[in-house]
């Protein structure tokens, strides 16, 4: 009757089905409205930069596997995430040959060099736009929306003074100066709520780091309510706090350690923001806690059932 | 209780629960083997020709820590082989051609207890071993301090997909697990009996409330319902989730007061108390894509895998793996002539289908293993120790309380070997242990 051998192997036998490349397929779809909004907000420039970040990551990766004779590993979709990450963190008007630098220096510095995905110690993107920031100082810079009268809608977080603060409306909204996947905190907030219904991320990041900053702002802006508000809903936060401090790799894993991490995080940026010689501080914020992330792992890690005490 | 151990939630699959047991026609020829336990080997105490019934004694323990065989179809001893076991060691099993009439040993008789020294050598003499699939002799359990036994945790949970034939026990043989619990109670001096049950089990949690209640007048007993989280029947889970006590790590649940016993243990002890017949048949969920009618059978201990399928209308299609046991935790068979064991619950003969595993990819570190984890390991860790051949990291980490349920490997999106690494890793860790030990 048996035609086949029959398999041998160590159980389980089964499988929840969950994948690398859907939780990276996940964070792409959660990614798209903001990536919309910010297309409609800077023009077809926006896209030009996405396509290019997006385009050259995958072929730096691809070309990186090449080299190192190792597998290619573009079917975890891993390359399109960081691509997108780095291409709305950038603004639109950015020159495009600093956008393929950009991914160079994300997906084989960053990323290859240190074993490919799972292994990097920082965030690709992150870190990427910090080396553009430092080496380019393009990022200062931001593009105008252009969808409205650019003289009410400067870069919330480098006002100088006499102009006008875009309202909170245009700040849920995106219309407002920055990197073009940052501003629609409309569009970022539905992602991830996304990220959230399909178990990819867990809220602690989210809300220590994003919550952290609110209560910062709140004691430095005299309790003024609403500016904490624009405080959040302004420059990277947003997109920071939602996606790319929750990057799997380079962020906690434990419950306490994501509210660490977050909290953490929060501080430095509220400290960069209104002491630091930058306007903006979460990228920094996250790639410093992205180095601190090994030991709030293990201070924070769980306590194994039956070995004294009872268990966390 | 302030917390609740983690776990997965696997597909249930319980397409056979509502199905009632048959009794399948005698196999021609039964295969078994001297280990079908924890402990050591049984030796065999029959010879090829030999003229045996069913019950008849064809091997005894061959140690402390082992347990008795008996014949389970009347026929003659025709072979006396070497047989692998799924762990790699040989030992030899004895192997029965049946006459077909399946007679029993006139030998047969109700086993005269008057003391708790002559319940645990009856209870010994029915060859009796954990039938949830651990295998681990019941009356090297039951032979603990009366004095640190406070509860008895019977297990009915039956958490692992496919597998029925535990909640049909519930169901159909209260009878038989009240006098057993009544026995238990006599010689044991058991003050607190609790059942657990995971709540996918309507009736059998009916059923077995009845129970408790009839016999709960003297002592406390109780039906504790469970969330169906996987895995909910793994020994110190279910002590925890239903008594609260923590068993140590490296310690066994009488550390913790509680003697756990399966629900068809139980049952099978009664049956033996009743009639005296030992443990010669078995009732296995056989399921799985390939099985054309999946349903409960009562088989004889030995019968092979090829006779349960053909009673439950063939295969429909050439299966991947066959197993012994749940999907979780099962063992695989390298073909269809392996033989039903006293601790087979389930066979399953699974299609590529059932078996469908994502593509493997680099560990993403999203600590899915250690958060899903019951006891809080880090698997990924582990792995990792594992790699750099760190035994020192690999104590640390707490390895030896690996429990084996496979929720990390389950869960892992990466689809990384992790349970599978922790048993290789525990192999190396046993081995430079003894290297230290040497020293």
């Amino acid at each position: 009757m048996m035609e086949k051998q029959l398999t041998l192997a160590s159980s389980p036998h089964i499988h929840s089905g969950r994948s690398t490349s859907r939780i990276m397929l996940d964070v792409i779809i959660a990614l798209c409205p903001a990536a919309i909004a910010g297309v409609i907000i800077f023009g077809w420039r926006a896209l030009l930069v996405l396509a290019i970040t997006v385009g050259s990551c995958v072929g730096f990766e691809a070309l990186f596997n090449l080299i190192v004779k190792k597998e290619q590993t573009l079917g975890d979709f891993s390359a399109i995430v960081t691509g997108l990450l780095l291409g709305m963190n950038l603004p639109a008007s950015i020159p495009l040959w600093q956008c393929v630098v950009g991914a160079l220096f994300a997906m084989v510095v960053v990323k290859g060099l240190f074993g490919g995905l799972g292994n990097n110690p920082v965030n690709p993107a992150i870190t990427a736009r910090v080396f553009m920031l430092v080496a380019f100082g393009s990022m200062t810079k931001a593009a105008f929306p252009k969808i409205v009268d650019a003289v009410s809608s400067a870069t919330p977080l480098s006002l100088a003074a006499g102009e006008t603060a875009p309202s909170l409306l245009d700040l849920f909204l995106g219309v407002q100066g920055g990197a073009i996947g940052e501003t629609c905190a409309a569009a970022l907030l539905a992602g991830g709520i996304y990220l959230l219904v399909r178990r990819v991320i867990t809220w602690q990041i989210p809300v220590a780091f994003i919550g952290t900053v609110f209560v910062c702002s709140l004691f430095m802006e005299r309790f003024d309510f609403l500016a904490a508000l624009a405080a959040i809903l302004s420059g990277g936060l947003m997109i920071g706090a939602i996606f790319m401090a929750t990057d799997y790799v380079t962020s906690p894993v434990t419950p306490w350690g994501k509210i660490i991490f977050g909290v953490g995080a929060g501080l430095i940026t509220f400290l960069i923001r209104y002491f630091g010689t930058y306007p903006e501080g979460v990228s920094f914020a996250i790639l410093f806690m992205n180095i601190l992330t090994p030991y709030i792992n293990s201070w924070t890690k769980r306590k194994v059932f039956g070995t004294g005490g009872k268990k966390a | 209780m302030a917390f609740s151990l983690h776990g997965v939630h696997v597909p249930h699959r319980k397409n056979t629960a509502k199905l009632s047991a048959l009794r399948m026609e005698p196999p021609k020829v039964v295969t078994i083997p001297m280990s079908m336990h924890i402990g050591a080997p049984a030796k065999p105490v029959v010879a090829v020709g030999d003229a045996v019934k069913v019950g008849t004694l064809i091997a005894e323990a061959g140690g402390a820590v082992s347990a008795p065989i008996h014949a389970s179809v009347s026929g003659k001893v025709t072979k006396i082989a070497d047989f692998l076991l799924s762990d790699g060691r040989t030992v030899p099993a004895v192997v029965i051609e049946s006459d077909g009439e399946m007679t029993p040993d006139e030998k047969i008789a109700p086993p005269i207890i008057d003391s708790r020294e002559s319940f645990i050598e009856a209870v010994k003499n029915s060859g009796m071993v954990g039938l949830g699939g651990a295998g681990f002799p019941t009356h090297f359990k039951l032979n603990a301090d009366p004095a640190k036994i406070e509860y008895l945790v019977i297990n009915g949970a039956e958490c692992e997909p496919y597998v029925t034939s535990d909640t049909l026990t519930m169901e159909n043989r209260g009878g038989d697990m009240k006098i057993a619990l009544e026995a238990l109670k006599k010689w044991l001096g058991i003050k607190n009996i609790v059942i657990g049950i995971e709540n996918n089990k309507k009736d059998a949690i009916a059923a077995m409330q009845k129970l408790m209640a009839e016999i709960g007048s003297d002592c406390t007993a109780t039906v504790k319902v469970l969330p169906a989280v996987y895995p909910q029947g793994g020994e110190k889970v279910l002590i925890y989730h239903t008594t609260g006590r923590v068993v140590p790590a490296g310690k066994l649940p009488i550390d913790a007061g509680c003697i756990v016993i399966n629900c068809t243990t139980l049952a099978s002890i009664g049956a033996y108390l009743m009639t005296g017949m030992p443990l010669v048949e078995k009732c296995v969920t056989v399921d799985g894509g390939a099985v054309k009618t999946p349903q409960n059978l009562i088989a004889p201990i030995g019968t092979p895998m090829e006779d349960l399928f053909a009673a439950c209308g063939g295969l429909t299609t050439e299966p991947e793996k066959v197993v012994y046991g749940g999907p979780m935790m099962g063992i695989t068979v390298p073909d269809l002539s392996a033989p039903v064991l006293k601790n087979t619950n389930a066979v399953l003969a699974l299609t590529a289908k059932e078996l469908k595993t994502p593509k493997t990819t680099n560990c993403i570190r999203c600590g899915s293993c250690t958060n899903t984890c019951p006891f809080g390991i880090n698997p990924a860790e582990i792995a990792r120790a594992y790699q750099r051949k760190d035994a020192a990291a690999l104590k640390d980490l707490a390895l030896t309380s690996c429990m084996e349920c496979g929720c990390c490997s389950f869960i892992c999106p990466a689809n990384r070997p992790l349970v599978q690494t922790n048993r290789l890793a525990k192999i190396f860790l046993r081995e430079e242990q003894a290297k230290e030990a040497k020293k």
